[in-house]
């Protein structure tokens, strides 16, 4: 079978791997390298959970192949903040109770880290069309936009 | 009694791990050699299999093992009956007709299984099951529930007369006579159609036989770990205790997850016994709109008897309930119609008769609401109508017969779903009715800024709908807290968990009791080897059955610590204090023992302990109900509806809530957010379209609309509380009651938005589409 060097920096760390052309930018991730907090719920790119950041931009790594990634930067959940030392974004989803099953919070938090950083300020409207492409079945949302007002707040110091 | 934690907005101690990507759900399960699985599903919703040729997929690269019922041999059987036997009521009627692992001669609904497929990447299980070769004699198919029953019908199950599945009568009082006595005798036909559950997480299973210890071990996005474990060791032949069931973090339950047992539950565990090596099924989305549980299609015709002073002297609903191509579930979800049909009234006279036909679609099983949201659409509704009628305020009939606070505990007269009495246990029904009202400015709106908004050529509609829902039943629950020798707390439950909080409000409750910090207690749910008796998690009961038994668990263990620390402060129990992981002298707070000393000193390595004694700061407690508790609202809300378009805008969105005991309102008002988008799904955005074929014309996330950020509204909620007298935490549960009145709230409030249009809204869901069209047919 055909296979392709791919060279990427995950989180920080490089890694060289060959992949099948097909692979999926999130079965390489979760699959090859075992991080598998980003998550998949449709796989036809809707949902969002799959969200990762390419450079510093929210992209769905459902939609990707893992060739695609070649010679970029992805950041995942897990390269936002340790259990020990949450990212505030990650702390303000604690405090203002902005999960619930956490399924889908992996690709709302990349999201929102690429939002903010674009948008310190944002109106509550304007986080409402930001988290428009994420959706969650548990929340209501209510409580996710409550979280990302804290973030900012935070961020803002 | 005064509560320092119970009650209190406690951030939640599962967090950390879900934030940062490190919670295990079950598609994260990576085992050394392990296989990937994909199913070969039917085109046809109904159709002979004439032949299933698998032989070119056989010889596919890297493929292991392909399956059809045929390969099953002795082992290919259906599922078990999930809720039975049905209940007791004269002249029931219940044809038991179960799911197969993969079905054999004959498909009843499109994305049945056919084949599996088990190779070494699920990229090659997919291509392979391309390879499977499979010649159909397509059948003509049953979707309208209906037409199902007529003579000439064809038949889902060749063996039965008809698509009757099941038939139910229950009474109460003499409708007949409250008939005759009655001044206005309203009638309509309702509608309902299906929706999906759509839980973020689809399905997914992983099992791993280990030959050398004969033991199984099973990942599975359940909500009832210990029903799946006993169900798969008795279809494999093996002993309870070889069979290990995990329900680790589960994204989104909402009911399906309790199905049991789905195709790939009988399939999956079984061929990795067989091929000695682990095997995983992950459900992707186009999958879970063919093959998990759907719920919501049902057909009423209502009859209302009321006075003229607006008294209702009875009600009459005889409705058909669709359950699918097979009813493992039972009776469910038509009888928690049934009991939810008078509401939070108080109605003497009830007669209602549930015929449960069987079409070919997927099965039907309970979606959060189960059955629920249909009573109260069906009674709501039939108030608005019945007002018109009159010529009364739609609030003050409603008024007029909810049941007064005096009158609980007040019985129903019928069974519920879980065939307990239907009893209301306690509730101040109009003190929730006249918050919402107070909250969305009822009087204010109807008179001042209603005929203001439409002089200004706006629609702009209000609605208010009281709603009950039956929760927290039998049969019970059990836990287990001990105390450790860290001095931290650890409790098992054996229900599973799927982002309630449990790890939290179970917490609380523990922490209570014995004086430690929240972040100190560790709840473990969902795995059969640490806790092995239970049924799961359904019916909104989780905070109140598994709640109530971690409870008296706590109190039994708090028991044995001061019992302990009495004799070794040789100090009275009443004169001793369990604060900050330690047990303290009242008055001599130096004088102290910490909770970790204690528990080493009750299970101590040498000396005697005394006869009698149990080592350790351990208790096993359980909690099993007579009958539910049930939990009252009312929701408000002011929607506007742009004439044109008929696209919508929720202007206001109110909640009025009792719950009895709130454990944690954190937790309380995110269920209650999520119950809400989920309704307003069901309302406005969410309808399975199906051709005539029975094939689903929207079954994707692009073309099934979920509630999305932009759509919802902001929500203001208000708690009441009544505690229930049916359980020492007073606690009632709330998990489906945000869904539970939307669809009904939403009918009134389009209704009030067009009130000079006419508009009557008698079904389930709508679109902007559908809206247009009624509005044109009143119009007309």
């Amino acid at each position: 079978m055909q296979t392709f060097e791919l060279t990427v920096t995950v989180n920080g760390t490089r890694y060289q791997r060959s992949v099948e052309p097909r692979t999926l930018l999130s079965d390489f991730l979760r699959h090859d390298l075992g991080l598998t907090g980003t998550h998949v719920g449709c796989e036809h790119g809707v949902c969002g959970a799959c969200s990762v950041l390419m450079d510093g931009q929210p992209i769905r790594s459902c939609l990707t192949f893992a060739v695609q990634a070649h010679g970029h930067e992805i950041i995942t959940v897990e390269g936002l903040g340790t259990r020990e030392s949450l990212h505030p974004i990650q702390q303000a989803f604690q405090e203002a109770h902005g999960l619930q099953c956490g399924f889908c919070t992996p690709g709302i938090l990349t999201t929102v880290k690429a939002f903010l950083e674009q948008n310190p300020r944002p109106s509550e409207e304007e986080i409402r069309e930001a988290l428009s492409g994420n959706l969650c079945r548990c929340t209501g949302y209510q409580h996710i936009i409550e979280a990302v007002q804290l973030a900012a707040e935070k961020m803002r110091g | 009694m005064d509560r320092k934690l119970i009650g209190k907005r406690v951030v939640r101690n599962e967090d950390p791990r879900l934030l940062t990507g490190h919670a295990q759900f079950v598609d994260d399960v990576q085992l050394p050699g392990m296989l990937h699985a994909a199913f070969l599903r039917s085109e046809y919703a109904h159709a002979r299999l004439l032949k299933v040729d698998v032989s070119k997929a056989r010889a596919h690269p890297g493929v292991v093992a392909v399956f059809t019922a045929e390969d099953m041999g002795k082992d290919w059987f259906p599922g078990p009956p999930l809720v039975s036997p049905p209940p007791t009521v004269k002249d029931v009627i219940f044809h038991s007709r179960r799911q197969v692992p993969l079905a054999k001669d004959k498909v009843r609904h499109a994305g049945e299984a056919i084949a599996v497929v088990i190779a070494e990447s699920r990229y090659i299980a997919e291509d392979a099951v391309e390879d499977i070769e499979v010649e159909y004699e397509p059948l003509p198919v049953v979707l309208d529930l209906e037409k199902a029953l007529e003579p000439d019908s064809p038949l889902v199950h060749d063996d039965l007369e008809s698509n009757l599945a099941a038939r139910l009568y229950q009474k109460k009082g003499d409708y007949e006579a409250a008939r005759q006595q009655a001044d206005v005798i309203v009638r309509r036909r309702i509608v309902i159609e299906r929706g999906a559950a759509a839980a973020m997480e689809n399905r997914g299973i992983v099992a791993h036989w280990d030959a050398q210890s004969e033991h199984l071990t099973i990942w599975d996005t359940t909500q009832a770990p210990i029903p799946i474990r006993n169900g798969t060791a008795a279809r494999l032949g093996l002993s309870e205790h070889q069979v290990r069931v995990i329900a680790p973090y589960i994204g989104g339950g909402f009911g399906p997850k309790i199905m049991m047992f789905y195709p790939e539950e009988m399939v999956i565990p079984w061929a990795a016994k067989k091929l000695n090596r682990p095997v995983k099924w992950i459900e992707d989305r186009r999958e879970n709109f063919y093959a998990t549980t759907q719920e919501r299609g049902q057909i009423h015709e209502v009859e209302m008897a009321l006075s003229r002073d607006g008294r209702v002297l009875g009600l009459k609903d005889d409705f058909l309930h669709d359950t699918g191509a097979y009813d493992p579930y039972g009776l469910t979800i038509p009888l928690n119609t049934q009991s939810h049909n008078m509401g939070g009234y108080d109605i003497r006279n009830y007669s209602s008769e549930f015929k449960v036909v069987f079409t070919n679609r997927i099965i039907a099983t309970p979606v959060r609401g189960a059955g629920r949201p249909h009573g109260i659409f069906v009674i709501e509704r039939m108030m608005d109508a019945a007002a018109r009628e009159l010529g009364m305020d739609p609030i003050e009939l409603r008024k007029r017969n909810l049941i007064p606070p005096d009158a609980f505990p007040y019985e129903h007269q019928i069974i519920d779903q879980a065939f307990a009495p239907l009893i209301l246990d306690s509730g101040n029904y109009k003190a929730v009715v006249d918050k919402a009202l107070e909250l969305i400015g009822y009087e204010k709106f109807i008179k001042e800024e209603q005929p203001r908004l439409r002089r200004e050529g706006k629609y702009v509609g209000i609605g208010v709908t009281p709603f009950i829902e039956t929760t927290g039943v039998g049969p019970y629950e059990g836990a287990r807290v001990t105390v450790e020798a860290s001095g931290k707390v650890n409790v098992t439950t054996g229900i599973g968990t799927q982002g309630q909080g449990h790890f939290t409000s179970f917490a609380q409750i523990v922490a209570e009791q014995l004086g430690v910090k929240v972040s100190d207690v560790r709840i473990v749910t969902g795995d059969t080897s640490e806790f092995h008796w239970g049924t799961g998690t359904f019916a909104s009961r989780g905070a109140v059955v598994a709640g109530n038994a971690v409870h008296a668990a706590a109190k039994s263990v708090r028991q044995k610590v001061l019992k302990l620390a009495s004799k070794v402060l040789e100090t009275p129990e009443e004169e001793l204090e369990l604060e900050d992981g330690m047990v303290r002298v009242a008055d001599i707070p130096q004088k102290s023992i910490s909770l970790g000393e204690l528990a080493v000193l009750a299970n101590p390595l040498r000396g005697a302990v005394e006869p009698g004694t149990e080592p350790g700061l351990e208790s096993t407690s359980y909690y099993g109900p007579q009958y539910g508790a049930t939990a009252f609202g009312t929701h408000a809300m002011i929607l506007e509806v742009d004439p044109e378009t008929m696209m919508i805008k929720i202007r206001r969105y109110v909640v009025a809530e009792d719950c009895g005991t709130v454990l944690n309102p954190l937790i309380l008002e995110g269920q209650i957010h999520g119950g809400v988008s989920m309704g307003l799904g069901n309302a406005y955005y969410e309808k399975l379209h199906m051709d005539e074929n029975g094939q689903l014309l929207n079954a994707s996330f692009a073309d099934y609309l979920l509630v999305s950020s932009t759509e919802m509204p902001h929500i203001e909620v208000a708690h009441l509380e009544t505690p229930s007298p049916l359980n020492e935490l007073g606690a009632k549960g709330v998990g489906e009651a945000g869904a539970i009145p939307v669809p009904a709230l939403f009918a009134q409030a389009l209704e009030n938005a067009f009130h000079d249009r006419r508009l009557e809204v008698m079904e389930m869901p709508l679109s902007p589409n559908r809206l247009f069209e009624l509005l044109n047919d009143v119009t007309r």
